[in-house]
Parts: C-alpha cells; sequence; structure tokens
C-alpha cells in the first residue's frame, strides 16, 4: 500500500455558497461524515488530516517578503488535508470521487507521498 | 458521533438570537453573518477532525469568540444600540456580557421576543410566517418556497420586507409590553397556520410537510417553556397540534395516496403524541375563556380516543362544532360539522346541514366540499349525484395528491 495527499481546495465564494442553509449545512455535513466512515471502515484512512484557516501569510524569496493571503478569493482554496493508503494512484483517485466537495464544485488533489524505498 | 437531525437548523435560531441580543435587532443581518460563519467553520473542521461531542456547545463557542472579535473590530465604527450596548464599550464588562446573551435563559427569552416581533399586527400574516421560519426556524427562502409551493422571489420578497420591518424597530417586543396580549394571539396564530400548511398543506413531499409540523409544535412548546406565554390556550394550541400531528403516520396509504381521517390505520398513530397532546388538553382546562384552540383541540382528542371507527362519539364531536361555530365561525368548520351530523343523524341530516351553510359560497373552490355532498349522496343511495359532486372535487383539487383522493373516493364509492 502506498500513501497518497487529498488536498481539499475550494473557491472561498463556493465554500460559502455550499453552506447554503442550515439543512444543506446539515446534508453537506453528512455526506462528509458517510464519505469519511467508508474510507475508514475501509481501511483507506491513514490520518484525517487538519483543516486549515483560510488566512495566512506567505512569505516569498530572498529578501524574504512577507504578505498577506492566501485570499478567500483564490480561486482554489486549501480547506484542509488527509492522508489515505491505496494500492496505487489510480485507486487513490477512485476513492476521492466519493468526496463531498466535488458536488459543491470543489477539487480534491490527489498527490503521492514519495516513498523513501530506495 | 451522528449529527442530531436538524442541529444546524434548530441552532440557527437559537444563535440568531443571542447574537440580536448583543448587537441590537438592526443589526439583524450581521448576527445571521455571525452564524453562518460558525457554520461555515464548523463545516470545515468536523468534514476532517469529526463531528464533536457536544456540536451545539461546539457551535456556540465559535459564534461567543466571532461575537467578541466584532464588537472588538467595530465598536468605534458601528452603533449596536442594543439593550446591552453599554456593556459592550468596556472590556470589563463585554465577555460577561456576551456570556449572559448565551445563557440557556435568555437564549430562550430572546427567541420568545424574536417571535413576538416577527407577529407585528403591521406585517401580513404570510410574512409573519415566512419570518418565523426564516429566523426561528433556520428554514432558507428556498426551502420555505417549494413547502408553500412558491417562488423563491416571492419568499424572499416577504422576508425582506418583514426584515426591514424588524430593523426599523428600536429593540425586540418586551413581554411586559401592555399590548402582549394582543400579540400572543397573533404569535399562536402564525404558529396554527404554520402548522396548518404542514398537515393540509399544498406541498406534495411528506418530509417537507412533517418538517412543518414539527417546527410549529416547538416553538409551540417553546412558548410554553416561559410561564408567561404559557397560557391556557397556548397549551389548547399545542395541544391540537399533537393530537393532529399523532396522526401522520397514518395520513398517507401504502401508495402514498391521502387516506381519510375514518379509514386511517389507528395503530399507526404516534402514541407518544397523542398522550402528551391528551396530558397538554388537561393543563389547558384552566380559567374562564374556551379558546377556538380549546374547542379544536377537544374534537380531535375524541377522535384519538376513539380505538376503532364505531367507538367515535359523534355526539359529542357535533356538539363541539356548535360550540367552535359560536366562537370562531366559518364555512370551513361548518362543513365539518354538517359532516359531523352526517355520521350522527345519517345522511339526510348530513345534507341538510350541508345546504344550509350560510356563505357557503366562499366554498365554491373548497374541494372538500363537493366531496362532502358526494359522500352524503353515496350513502344514501344516490350514485348518479355523487358521481357529479365527486368529479367537481376532481376539478378543484388543488395538489396532485388530492386529485387522486377524489378519484379513488368517486371510483370506490360510486363503482364508475
Amino acid at each position: 500500500m502506498s500513501q497518497f495527499l487529498y488536498l481539499y481546495r475550494m473557491a472561498g465564494t463556493a465554500r460559502q455558497e455550499a453552506m447554503g442553509t442550515p439543512e444543506r449545512a446539515q446534508q453537506n455535513m453528512q455526506r462528509w461524515m458517510a464519505w469519511m466512515r467508508d474510507l475508514d471502515a475501509k481501511g483507506h484512512l491513514k490520518d484525517r488530516g487538519q483543516p486549515l484557516e483560510q488566512t495566512g501569510k506567505v512569505v516569498r524569496g530572498q529578501q524574504k517578503a512577507v504578505t498577506d493571503g492566501p485570499f478567500t478569493e483564490a480561486k482554489d482554496l486549501v480547506g484542509g488535508f488527509s492522508i489515505v493508503e491505496a494500492r496505487d494512484i489510480d485507486q487513490a483517485v477512485e476513492l476521492s470521487r466519493g468526496c463531498p466537495i466535488l458536488d459543491g464544485g470543489g477539487s480534491v488533489e490527489v498527490r503521492p507521498v514519495m516513498k523513501m524505498d530506495f | 458521533m451522528e449529527l442530531s437531525e436538524h442541529l444546524f437548523r434548530r441552532e440557527s435560531g437559537r444563535l440568531t438570537a443571542a447574537l440580536t441580543r448583543i448587537f441590537g435587532v438592526h443589526n439583524l443581518a450581521l448576527a445571521e453573518d455571525v452564524v453562518q460563519d460558525a457554520f461555515c467553520r464548523a463545516l470545515e473542521v468536523w468534514k476532517v477532525r469529526g463531528v464533536p461531542d457536544n456540536p451545539a456547545a461546539w457551535l456556540m463557542a465559535v459564534a461567543k469568540h466571532r461575537a467578541l472579535d466584532v464588537v472588538r473590530r467595530e465598536r468605534t465604527a458601528r452603533t449596536f444600540e442594543s439593550e446591552v450596548s453599554r456593556a459592550l464599550e468596556s472590556e470589563w464588562t463585554l465577555v460577561p456580557a456576551v456570556e449572559e446573551a448565551f445563557a440557556v435563559d435568555t437564549i430562550r427569552d430572546e427567541q420568545l421576543r424574536m417571535m413576538f416581533s416577527c407577529c407585528h399586527p403591521r406585517l401580513p400574516e404570510d410574512v409573519q410566517v415566512a419570518l418565523v421560519l426564516n429566523i426561528l426556524c433556520g428554514f432558507g427562502a428556498s426551502e420555505i418556497a417549494s413547502a408553500f409551493l412558491l417562488t423563491r422571489a416571492a419568499v424572499e420578497k416577504r422576508i425582506s420586507r418583514g426584515k426591514k420591518a424588524l430593523a426599523r424597530s428600536k429593540q425586540l417586543f418586551d413581554l411586559a409590553d401592555a399590548e402582549f396580549g394582543a400579540r400572543l394571539s397573533a404569535v399562536q396564530r402564525a404558529l396554527y397556520l404554520l402548522f396548518n400548511e404542514g398537515y393540509h398543506g399544498s406541498s406534495a413531499e411528506t418530509a417537507v410537510r412533517e418538517d412543518l409540523c414539527g417546527e410549529a409544535i416547538r416553538l409551540a412548546l417553546l412558548l410554553l417553556d416561559c410561564p408567561r406565554t404559557a397560557s391556557p390556550d397556548t397549551h389548547a394550541l399545542a395541544a391540537l397540534m399533537c393530537l393532529q400531528a399523532a396522526r401522520l403516520p397514518a395520513r398517507l396509504d401504502a401508495g402514498g395516496d391521502l387516506n381519510p381521517l375514518v379509514e386511517q390505520d389507528r395503530s399507526r398513530w404516534d402514541e407518544r403524541l397523542v398522550e402528551q397532546g391528551i396530558a397538554l388538553l388537561e393543563r389547558s382546562a384552566v380559567g374562564e375563556v374556551v379558546s377556538a384552540y380549546h374547542i379544536e383541540a377537544a374534537i380531535a382528542a375524541a377522535h384519538a380516543r376513539a380505538r376503532t371507527v364505531d367507538q367515535i362519539d359523534w355526539p359529542t364531536i357535533v356538539e363541539l362544532y356548535d360550540r367552535l361555530m359560536a366562537v370562531a365561525p366559518s364555512p370551513v368548520v361548518a362543513l365539518n360539522r354538517a359532516i359531523a351530523i352526517g355520521e350522527r343523524d345519517g345522511p339526510e341530516k348530513g345534507l341538510e346541514a350541508l345546504r344550509a351553510i350560510e356563505n357557503a359560497d366562499r366554498l365554491r373552490r373548497y374541494p372538500f366540499y363537493p366531496a362532502a355532498l358526494g359522500e352524503l349522496e353515496r350513502r344514501r343511495g344516490n350514485l348518479a349525484a355523487a358521481r357529479e359532486h365527486f368529479s367537481s372535487a376532481v376539478t378543484l383539487a388543488r395538489s396532485r395528491a388530492e386529485r387522486r383522493f377524489f378519484e379513488k373516493r368517486a371510483r370506490d364509492g360510486v363503482g364508475g
């Protein structure tokens, strides 16, 4: 089994939209719980991961310039991550298809964790 | 940890009430933004970390935190003008004031005051009901629209009209106000309309309708939670709702069609709600005034007490309808009274009572009027007339469920 990082990406506006009404928030939450539970039950969920604040700082270049960001207006802001275990990238991708963030217009970036078995 | 049913919707009303206490009712939109923020945050965090042991407390903690942020950031730029605004000015008193706004009793009282404010006599009843559903029950415009078969734009218009009126008021209704009695009646009436929309309403979706009934009951019980609003007629109203809602599980047959009361499988009635309704009705029997809610609840109780159709006490029910006609006469009440007379004294007498209804022209578009005529004609063997009445009922039906119901009555009853 290999490990993969899921990066949950979504625009700030889409995030508000996915929330919609309290009842939609409830349904959204239930879909996430069901998806996570399913991943866990099948032994794919290595680490639930962490949610990330929508704000922060970016430090860049040799000048070590500090700017505010990322911004909530960004097209695909990383909102959190999890680590899953899968046979290969194809299976990791297949598993990510059930992620409710996709229904809300977001995306899941699937990145293999580099193997250090050389 | 599982999410309890409608957690977000329920907490929405409670948090909005607490935040309105802090920010003032003219800042209702700000309170709603903070609630929305707290929900977004919950989604982000719970998604990955799972739902906490006490999700309601979690949401409240986030809302408090955000409220403090907002006040600290905006207290120079924005006027809060709430009843606690003096306390917001100093760090010494800010935190206790925010804590106090989120205390159990305060949240209950502020929800009641919000409910009373939503039912302002200058607002039409449909606006009052939409406001209550939106602010206190956390229903979005699109959800209200689908429950009431309206366009989303129409509902948004009602809500924004209501919210503008709320924002203009200096503060929420004071339960010690001289107008308390009249306003309590308006609140009861709005909850009664809300319940009826769920019970008889136009939406074909059962889940939506049961939600409306459930919300009406929840708010009625909230009124009962406070001594000032727990009047005998509030008890009667809550009793009526419980007794009617008890029948909801049996209202549809296996094919999803409406079941008339006398044909319902009584074993499917919700026993717990029947008991609760009867207990509330008993507690409502104090004081001098017998309200329409008392009588309607007594009628519902008479139905609920009958284990079988043969046990229905029609003489008592007719008597109760007579009293209801004295207190709150309407053509629909007269129609139900005539049906009960038909059950007690036979179809001839029932038809007589139907024909004697004053203002019967107001029933011209009400499909249950020709349906009642058809039923009574059928019972006295006049099948041709029965068929004609049932087909009028079919043309007047307001929903697919109603149409199928009348078509079935026509088929079963008169073999055509």
